[in-house]
């Protein structure tokens, strides 16, 4: 459904709609999927959507081999994408683990549904956020962001590109079957511009250029392959020059960079809706779908006359560890709710060290948590 | 003569290869049929999985790709796919290509994406101990077939060829200078197209296997290869150790990244 005039386009639409969307403003050019419920619309529309603006689409005929692809696009220099669901992420991680080694730019959705295993196919969940932060084997750096509806959908979809090409790192994007599939109303201001990143590219010639330099921000210029600057690209640990080492000096200086750009950049990256309240003793962290029953159970409670502390972060890697902190010197408690059995508790208790209880609300029969029972939670501590 | 260094990384150097390792004469054909077809450097994506020869693509001065097993195929689709002028050449084993990547190799042929792969067969894991690979002959043995390999095997280029691929040719490395020519038709060809060059592993298989070193593997492919249009006057049970050499395949099929071009093309020009 759309309506329009010359500077707003209502729209009313899903959260798969509005990643495709967000994908297209941002400069996606490529997309390789694998059919699975509840993220297939995606690829859907970007089949129809793509080959408008020159870009490509495939269905490939597995999740590991779209993400593979999509490795290979990115190479030569397209914005690229994959979307998936719980089984086909577990399938991702192979080539999501090479993407963070050979600091190739991708996003990947996961519209999370219940699990383990084939789970829950058709019902909502929380239940990926360690996976997406560990999926993979070894240590690596990632980015995970999380939207709580449609308009942020399509935002941290942008978002999500623009971080991915400027720290060259697998971006993920977690939503889950409840924002992908609501249909919520959109308004679209025309004249909005996003700014958009591009990944740095190196202002030396060829015979000069190092694809892993060591450099002042710790992300080395990229260059795509085709463009005169023949390097060498591997999944194997390598040095400066790209190409694999066994030297400890070497190894332990590129390990520590290749996690450090992340780390020493997370004050810019995470970002964190507060909505707090002078005095407030209850403390409240909730995020994506979640956090809509959660802003409901906030107005309730003060209704009632009970201040929260509400905090929503929209990137859940890296750990917003400093605002958890903030809030567990601030709060008697923090509750945490959540659909799986307290993946994110485990950060916040972490984060909070000890300064604080955290208190788990938990669902994980693919219903959604309802305001009434965070409101509970709530009124139980007053 | 070429000179063989204008296209190699000789920092690299020494290869990882052994001693009587047949990967090194395939390497020398592919870089002969690369500068016959006279392709520029820069414009040759090269892209491999795991294993001994999938580290070829470190030792060559091309954009090079060295990706995860069996999955050499599958990146190298996203690179075509993304980018159709670039040449993509996936080098791969016969574990890489038709074991754990097997998937990717049957779907690339059917689709018939403009890429060349030319496929090392070892029969047997080399990089990782001599494992028993999907091309093993039965009865051979392995460090995980130690009472020999029940398994049948594969006939990785008639997979090709069903799946689709527009040119299928299998050869050996003791007749390097025809291998030549059909690296060099695979790489020209429009099409997905498969160049399976048999090549003596004697670290993990020959040993294992008492055919002996590099020297004794190679007579002994001489020995059991036959032409194909030799092979096509004998009985199945005269074939049956033997290994067909020839152009298996060439054929013309709409070609992948083609065709999407033209998709794009009629889509932008329906909605202009
Ligand atoms: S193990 Fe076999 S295939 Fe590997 S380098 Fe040695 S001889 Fe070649």
């Amino acid at each position: 459904m759309k309506q329009k005039n010359d500077q707003f386009e209502v729209k009313v639409i899903t959260g798969n709609e509005a990643c495709a969307e967000g994908a297209l403003a941002a400069g996606l050019r490529f997309f390789a999927g694998y059919p699975i419920t509840p993220s297939s619309e995606i690829a859907e529309i970007l089949s129809m959507r793509l080959p408008a603006v020159g870009g490509k689409f495939i269905q490939m005929e597995d999740e590991i081999g779209a993400m593979g692809a999509v490795i290979g696009a990115s190479l030569v220099g397209s914005k690229a994408m994959t979307a998936t669901s719980g089984p086909g992420f577990s399938l991702k991680q192979e080539n999501l683990g090479y993407a963070a080694m050979a600091e190739v730019p991708c996003v990947v959705v996961n519209v999370m549904r219940g699990g383990p295993s084939t789970g829950l196919p058709t019902l909502p969940s929380q239940s990926d956020l360690m996976q997406a932060r560990w999926g993979t084997h070894g240590d690596h750096p990632i980015i995970a962001l999380c939207p709580h509806g449609v308009r942020e959908t399509y935002d941290l979809t942008i978002r999500a590109f623009n971080l991915s090409e400027k720290y060259r790192v697998p971006v993920i994007l977690l939503l889950d079957e409840i924002i992908g599939h609501v249909n919520e109303k959109v308004i679209f201001d025309k004249k909005e511009k996003f700014e958009l990143w591009q990944r740095e590219t190196p202002d030396v010639p060829p015979e000069n250029y190092l694809p892993y330099k060591f450099t002042e921000s710790d992300v080395p210029p990229m260059v795509s392959f085709g463009k005169g600057y023949r390097f060498h690209v591997t999944g194997l640990v390598h040095d400066e020059t790209g190409f694999p080492t066994n030297n400890s000096e070497q190894i332990i200086k590129f390990l520590q960079r290749l996690n450090r750009k992340i780390d020493r950049y997370a004050d810019d990256i995470i970002q964190v809706h507060e909505d707090s309240e002078e005095g407030a003793k209850i403390g409240l962290f909730a995020f994506g779908s979640t956090a809509r029953s959660a802003k409901n159970a906030v107005n309730l409670a003060r209704e009632k006359g009970v201040k929260i502390n509400f905090i929503r972060p929209t990137v859940l890697w890296p750990f917003p560890q400093k605002h958890v902190a903030r809030l567990a010197d601030q709060c008697d408690c923090i509750i945490v709710p959540e659909m799986n059995l307290g993946q994110m508790a485990h950060e916040v208790e972490w984060a909070s060290a000890g300064k604080t209880e955290v208190i788990k609300v938990n669902r994980i029969d693919g219903e959604p948590i309802r305001p009434s029972e965070i409101l509970d939670a709530i009124m139980e501590r007053v | 003569m070429l000179d063989y260094n204008k296209y190699l990384r000789q920092q690299k150097f020494p290869l990882i290869w052994c001693a009587g390792c047949g990967d090194g004469i395939v390497l020398k054909s592919m870089l002969r049929a690369i500068d016959k077809i006279g392709l520029s450097k820069d414009e040759i994506c090269m892209v491999s999985g795991i294993g001994c020869s999938s580290r070829l693509t470190g030792y060559v001065d091309f954009n090079t790709l060295h990706t995860t097993h069996g999955r050499a195929i599958a990146f190298a689709t996203g690179v075509k796919m993304a980018k159709p002028e670039m040449h993509v050449i996936v080098v791969t084993g016969d574990g890489d290509a038709t074991a754990i990547g097997g998937n990717h190799y049957i779907h690339a042929a059917r689709r018939n994406i403009d890429i060349s792969v030319i496929l090392f067969n070892n029969n047997i894991y080399g990089m990782t101990g001599g494992q028993v690979s999907p091309t093993t002959p039965i009865g051979s043995r392995a460090s995980t077939a130690p009472f020999g390999n029940p398994e049948n095997s594969f006939n990785i280029s008639g997979l090709a060829e069903a799946a689709g691929a527009s040119f299928v040719a299998r050869g050996t490395v003791h007749d390097a200078l025809i291998l030549d020519k059909y690296i060099e038709k695979a790489i020209r060809k429009k099409g997905f197209s498969v160049v399976e060059v048999m090549t003596p592993c004697p670290t993990a298989y020959g040993r294992r296997n008492r055919i002996g070193d590099g020297v004794a593997m190679i007579k002994d492919l001489k020995e059991h290869s036959v032409s194909v249009r030799k092979a096509s006057k004998m009985s199945e049970e005269e074939l049956n150790d033997k290994v067909v050499t020839g152009i298996l395949v060439d054929r013309e099929r709409p070609e992948y990244t083609d065709n999407y071009n033209k998709l794009i093309e009629r889509v932008k020009g329906s909605n202009s």
